[in-house]
């Protein structure tokens, strides 16, 4: 069985700075990946480098075995055409941490908008799905409402509906509570537990550790641009075995 | 206790508390007639003195505050408006009988059409264009760029009145305008003066000049959309060119918006030095009709008039158009000056229905 996501030998760096440093990683189908790790670790980076928002200097990725951004010539990787990566694209969904729900919009016409233009699909057949996603993210009575309108965790559940709505392979979140004051975390995080309970493969890039701990298959601890640990919530949560682990879990438990 | 009610009585009004903190009577140095006034009730029903400075229970009307110099203001340019008002009026200079008389004649009305025309063309053709040179800037291509960024300075550093006698005279350059393989073989050929006539050569250095205003205008509205729409865009799989008619542009209309109109506002009056082209528009034909019958000023008046109407008609539409941009950018979009009214004589309406039987009474 191939992977949802593979990571191999995955580089890359900002100047002189290597922000991700020959990273390793293999996530089955179904399964919640919870990504740990001080800040600037590299964990938004490694899960931008999955649907190529950030290009890689060396490594591949693989989503469900297709090469993501690359086309393979050799022993040479070449950079797809844009229009190609687009495409890829649209079975990955994303997540941001400032929801970036397109704020001219409604609700509505934020979730059909890629189905219908990225995946050709008919508009009518996309609304009656997207009003069937709103309503399973609690936002039903929203769908005409702008985002302004709404609250931060409304808004981040519009744009957990509007990734589904591309019925992707796998979905990244990217610090999705982050920017939500503390009452409207659990909102935004009930959405996502009820996603990974349906059996969507999740990576979730957060600082919620007790999230992780609930609904993590695994977690994968990264500091410097490097998996440090990786494994069972139980095990790196509550049984560190590396040092930088059980500092950084010391500072933020 | 004798000292401590020393120590009260001397106290100002406003410490009802502890000793402790109304004890000197140098720490408000400010109050001390006040304080020896009231001591004598402080001390014997402090309560009294802690209702009105609490606010508790009585409700307390707030005042504006007014500035005396305003109003100063407000006479002084008011006899200047009145002034100015009265000259119009009065002043047998401004021969309001002859503008009457011209303001609508037949080759008036054809001039303005032809100045709408030259605007409507200069917009269109200019705006598109400019497009084309903003994505030109902001393309990841160096060589693009830099075509786009020496095109904008070449055409902003030239006069507007300069470059149109340039295109009015570019039959001198090019006697003929061919089509056909570059520095190769030419299949068709035709006559440049029969290509652009004077309303081709205006038309075409208004569009030029236009385009690289609002090449700038476009650049700048795009590059105030957040990045993150951008690649949120991208992120959704949607397609380059979507992402700009869809989510990029709409927004930077709002801020391209309100230029863009200056721009149109501006062109629309700017085509008046067409009329060293000797094109019939709205200011070289209120020339003619003074050179004609020397009422230089009533006929400088009939084009003033008509750009200020013009003029108007653009900004109301600009409002409108704008509004739309608006959407989801407030949580509410405010009413329109239509609607404004419309409630305020609802308003009125409902309070003169209910006048007559407080009349009545």
């Amino acid at each position: 069985m191939t992977a949802a996501v593979d990571l191999r030998g995955v580089t890359k760096s900002f100047g002189a700075h290597r922000v991700l440093d020959d990273v390793d990683l293999e996530l089955a189908e179904g399964t919640v990946t919870v990504v740990l790790g001080p800040s600037g670790s590299g964990k938004s980076t490694l899960l931008r480098t999955i649907n190529h928002l950030e290009k890689i200097d060396r490594g591949q990725v693989r989503v469900n075995g297709t090469l993501i951004g690359y086309r393979r010539v050799g022993d040479r990787l070449h950079e797809l055409p844009e229009r190609d990566i687009l495409r890829q694209r649209s079975r990955i969904g994303f997540v941001f941490q400032q929801f970036n729900l397109f704020p001219h919009l409604t609700v509505l016409e934020n979730v059909v908008e890629a189905p219908v233009s990225a995946q050709h699909r008919k508009r009518s057949e996309v609304e009656v799905e997207a009003r069937t996603l709103l309503e399973r993210v609690g936002l039903a009575d929203k769908a005409a409402a702008y985002p302004r309108q709404l609250s931060g965790g409304q808004q981040q559940r519009v744009a957990i509906a509007r990734a589904l709505a591309l019925q992707p392979d796998v979905i990244l979140f990217d610090e999705p509570t982050s920017a939500l004051d503390p009452e409207l975390v659990g909102e935004v995080l009930a959405v996502i537990k009820e996603l990974a309970r349906d059996g969507a493969t999740l990576v979730v890039v957060t600082h919620e550790v007790g999230f992780a701990r609930e609904v993590a298959d695994t977690v994968v601890f990264l500091d410097g641009g490097r998996v440090v640990e990786q494994g069972p919530p139980e095990q790196v949560i509550d049984h560190p075995t590396h040092e930088r682990t059980r500092a950084f879990l010391d500072r933020v438990l | 206790m004798p000292s401590l009610s020393t120590v009260r009585r001397s106290a100002p009004p406003t410490t009802t508390a502890s000793p402790s903190s109304s004890a000197p009577p140098a720490a408000e140095p400010t109050r001390p007639p006040a304080a020896s006034i009231s001591a004598t009730s402080a001390a014997s029903e402090p309560a009294a003195h802690s209702v009105p400075l609490s606010g508790g229970g009585a409700v307390l009307t707030v005042v504006p505050r007014r500035n005396r110099w305003t109003w100063v203001g407000v006479a002084g340019v008011g006899l200047l408006v009145a002034m100015f008002v009265n000259g119009l009026v009065t002043n047998p200079g401004w021969d309001w009988p002859t503008f009457g008389r011209y303001f609508a004649t037949e080759t008036v009305v054809r001039a303005l059409g032809t100045t709408i025309q030259l605007t409507v063309l200069g917009t269109v053709a200019g705006f598109a264009l400019g497009l084309v040179l903003a994505a030109m800037r902001l393309s990841s291509n160096a060589f693009l760029r830099t075509v786009a960024w020496a095109y904008i300075w070449a055409f902003r550093s030239i006069p507007l009145i300069v470059q149109l006698l340039f295109w009015f005279n570019i039959a001198y350059l090019y006697q003929t305008i061919s089509v056909g393989v570059p520095f190769g073989p030419s299949f068709a050929s035709v006559e440049t003066n029969d290509l652009l006539g004077a309303l081709g050569a205006a038309v075409l250095g208004l569009a030029l000049h236009q385009a690289a205003y609002a090449a700038e205008i476009i650049r700048g509205g795009i590059l105030s959309v957040d990045e993150g729409q951008r690649e949120a865009a991208s992120a959704l799989g949607i397609p380059r060119r979507r992402q700009l008619t869809r989510i990029v542009l709409p927004q930077a209309m709002r801020s391209i918006l309100p230029n863009a109109a200056n721009e149109v506002i501006s062109l629309f009056k700017g085509t008046s030095i067409v009329s060293v082209l000797a094109i019939p528009e709205l200011f070289y034909q209120v020339q003619v009709i003074y050179g004609r019958n020397s009422r230089v000023v009533p006929l400088l008046l009939v084009a003033t008039v008509w750009y200020i109407i013009l003029t108007t008609l653009l900004s109301i539409g600009q409002y409108y158009v704008e509004r739309h941009f608006a959407r989801g950018s407030a949580r509410s979009l405010p009413p329109t000056p239509l609607q404004r009214l419309r409630a305020r004589w609802a308003g009125i309406a409902t309070q003169a229905a209910r006048r007559p039987e407080a009349v009545g009474r």
